[in-house]
């Protein structure tokens, strides 16, 4: 009867929960081929090589446009990057400052500052692409429905428009993209940045890899909270299994 | 966030924890209704519940606008525009909620003291709740009064131990779900920063608040939408006065039975239609057909419904008291069993 009754309560839970995240995925109604991440399911981890060559690639294509402001370059320790080449990444930007006379100097970054922005407001930005504004990308794979595969989705999506649509002037056809045209030309091309460890840089390649640091990058701290959360669960779970039979035992001389 | 120790942790526990709060709540005032908890002499503390509730959702709201995310903002901007359909004063009191002349910096300022100052509202609210419950006693399965000791057991062990096991119960789904799908509960929008010159396609509330969401969006009029969706809470306090029958428990109401379960669908089915835009078309209607379908039923059940069963139901006859269920005997087990209490020590 108890058992009965638990059950119908999961179940109208389970609905309500079903409801409520298919309703997330409503929208545009296309769908996306899952990929293989080395981050999902519970004990998936990021790929610490696919998430380095991920940030090569912002580093060299998508830096140009589109920020990433609350990444800071210390992050990048999370993805096993050197902290004596953090320091060199940082370096590279500059920062502006203020110094002991009140002039704004510019400074090598460190490794606490964040990453630097391509254009320095919306309207800049918007000046150089043709009047769209490029997302910032901190946590654009939490942003979307289905987040890594859309951005694997979009990022290889260009392709010919089908026969009998016409694409406006300055957008490109993407299968991927909601209404199916995009202010953004394809950023990547077969060989645009050459990996360190020798890793083919196709397409998939590095969309692959970029999706891999952009999903990094919108929660640096995912493997920690899965790693503290199988410990957690696991405690909770014991326990309440000792708890079951702790109440039976007291509940045992009732009548 | 990212940048403060654990910041993960606490962001998603303080998340999901607004979710688990209603889950449990939902779950407790469900079974209310189930057992006929509101019935006299526990109207006042039915009534403080729905209070609760109410404070609830106006926390629960005003926390969600906090994170300043498109949902966060846009969502902000649909609710308090709502009381642009009181007539006369509507509009002032828009501008007076926002603290100026849209959902801005003040209005994010006001409603963080007030998500702040609400809980403590709440943890005062539950008190008296607390207080009313000891005066009659909890309510029961069967839905009877006690009679005597042997009806009763001790709070401890018995319930603090049982307690433990429930709230173990509890504190597992919610790690799991803490841990392993922080997000699953919440809207991607809600990662964008908020932006007040980009609507978002779907604007939706989170999921605890759909069904009223779709009772709003129901009625094709905007003061009339605003005060259903009111009513739809407002219901709930005259409810120990709209069910007349003497049976508490639905145990022994063969026909009210049926019609509990119905409204749990309806409830589930009004969350479908408010996740939902109201254009779509969902098994051959459109979700606005099917939530005014389901709205329509909502106050049919309360308004006449139960009224009408609580006068011509013939419920089944409840037993006599707790300890005679207990021990399954006939009136001479139960007369017996009344010399000692129930436990056997
Ligand atoms: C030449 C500039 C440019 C470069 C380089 C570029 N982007 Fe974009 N990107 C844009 C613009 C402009 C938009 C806005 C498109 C729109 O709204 O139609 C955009 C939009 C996006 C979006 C959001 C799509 C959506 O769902 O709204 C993502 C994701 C994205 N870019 C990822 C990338 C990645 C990853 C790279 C690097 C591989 C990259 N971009 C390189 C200009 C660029």
């Amino acid at each position: 009867m108890r058992i009965l009754r638990l059950a119908k309560a999961a179940v109208a839970a389970a609905t309500i929960a079903v409801s409520a995240s298919s309703a997330h995925a409503a929208g545009s109604g296309i769908h996306y081929e899952s990929q293989d991440w080395s981050f999902s399911g519970i004990f998936g981890t990021i790929d610490h090589a696919a998430a380095q060559r991920g940030y090569q690639v912002y580093r060299s294509v998508c830096a140009g446009c589109h920020s990433m402001n609350l990444v800071s370059f210390r992050n990048l320790e999370g993805i096993g990057i050197p902290e004596h080449t953090i320091k060199v990444l940082a370096s590279e930007a500059e920062i502006a400052t203020i110094n002991g006379d009140g002039e704004t100097v510019m400074r090598p970054r460190l490794p606490s500052d964040r990453f630097p922005a391509p254009f320095a407001n919306p309207q800049a930005a918007r000046a150089s692409n043709n009047g769209a504004l490029p997302p910032d990308l901190s946590l654009i794979a939490k942003a979307r429905a289905n987040g890594p595969n859309y951005l694997y989705a979009l990022l290889t999506g260009y392709h010919e428009p089908p026969a009998g649509m016409t694409v406006s002037e300055g957008m490109y056809y993407n299968a991927a993209f909601e209404g199916h045209q995009i202010a953004m030309a394809p950023p990547l091309s077969e060989g645009a940045v050459e990996f360190s460890d020798g890793t083919k840089a196709t397409v998939e390649q590095m969309a692959h890899d970029i999706t891999t640091f952009l999903m990094y990058a919108a929660e640096p701290h995912m493997d920690e909270r899965k790693r503290t959360g199988l410990k957690v669960v696991l405690f909770l779970f014991v326990l309440t299994i000792l708890l079951y039979f702790v109440k039976k035992k007291v509940w045992a001389d009732l009548h | 966030m990212r940048d403060v120790n654990f910041g993960w942790a606490i962001r998603f526990v303080h998340m999901n924890g607004a979710s688990f709060f209603f889950i449990v709540v939902y779950i407790h005032i469900f079974r209310g209704l189930y057992y006929g908890s509101y019935k006299s002499p526990r109207e006042i503390l039915w009534i403080l519940g729905v209070v609760i509730l109410l404070l609830m959702m106006a926390t629960a709201f005003m926390g969600y606008v906090l994170p300043w995310g498109q949902m966060s903002f846009w969502g902000a901007k649909v609710i308090t525009n709502l009381f642009s359909a009181i007539p006369l004063v509507g509009e002032s009191v828009v501008v007076w909620l926002w603290g100026g002349f849209s959902v801005d910096n003040p209005t994010l300022n006001r409603f963080f003291a007030l998500h702040f100052l609400l809980p403590f509202v709440i943890f005062g609210v539950v008190f008296l709740h607390i207080v009313a419950l000891h005066k009659n006693g909890s309510n029961n399965p069967l839905g009877i009064d006690t009679k005597g000791p042997q009806d009763s057991i001790p709070f401890h062990p018995y319930y603090t131990v049982k307690d433990y096991l429930g709230l173990g119960a509890f504190m597992t789904i919610f790690a799991a779900v803490v841990f392993f799908a922080p997000d699953y509960m919440g809207h991607p929008d809600n990662y964008i920063e908020a932006n007040p010159l980009q609507t978002p396609p779907h604007i939706v509330p989170e999921w605890y608040f759909l069904p009223f969401y779709a009772i709003l969006r129901a009625v094709p009029d905007k003061l009339f939408g605003v005060l259903a969706m009111f009513a739809a809470i407002a219901v709930l306090f005259i409810l120990p006065w709209l069910d007349r029958s003497p049976v508490r428990s639905m145990r022994f109401r063969p026909i009210s039975k049926w019609f509990f379960w119905v409204l749990a669908v309806d409830a589930v089915l009004l969350g479908w239609c408010g996740a939902n835009a109201p254009d779509d078309v969902w098994m051959g209607l459109q979700f606005v057909v099917w939530s005014r379908l389901a709205t329509i039923y909502y106050f049919l059940h309360f308004l006449v419904i139960i009224p009408y069963l609580g006068l011509f139901e013939r419920p089944k006859q409840p037993p006599a008291s707790i300890a005679e269920a207990v021990l399954g005997g006939g009136t001479g087990a139960a007369a017996a069993a009344a010399a000692k209490p129930m436990e056997k020590a």
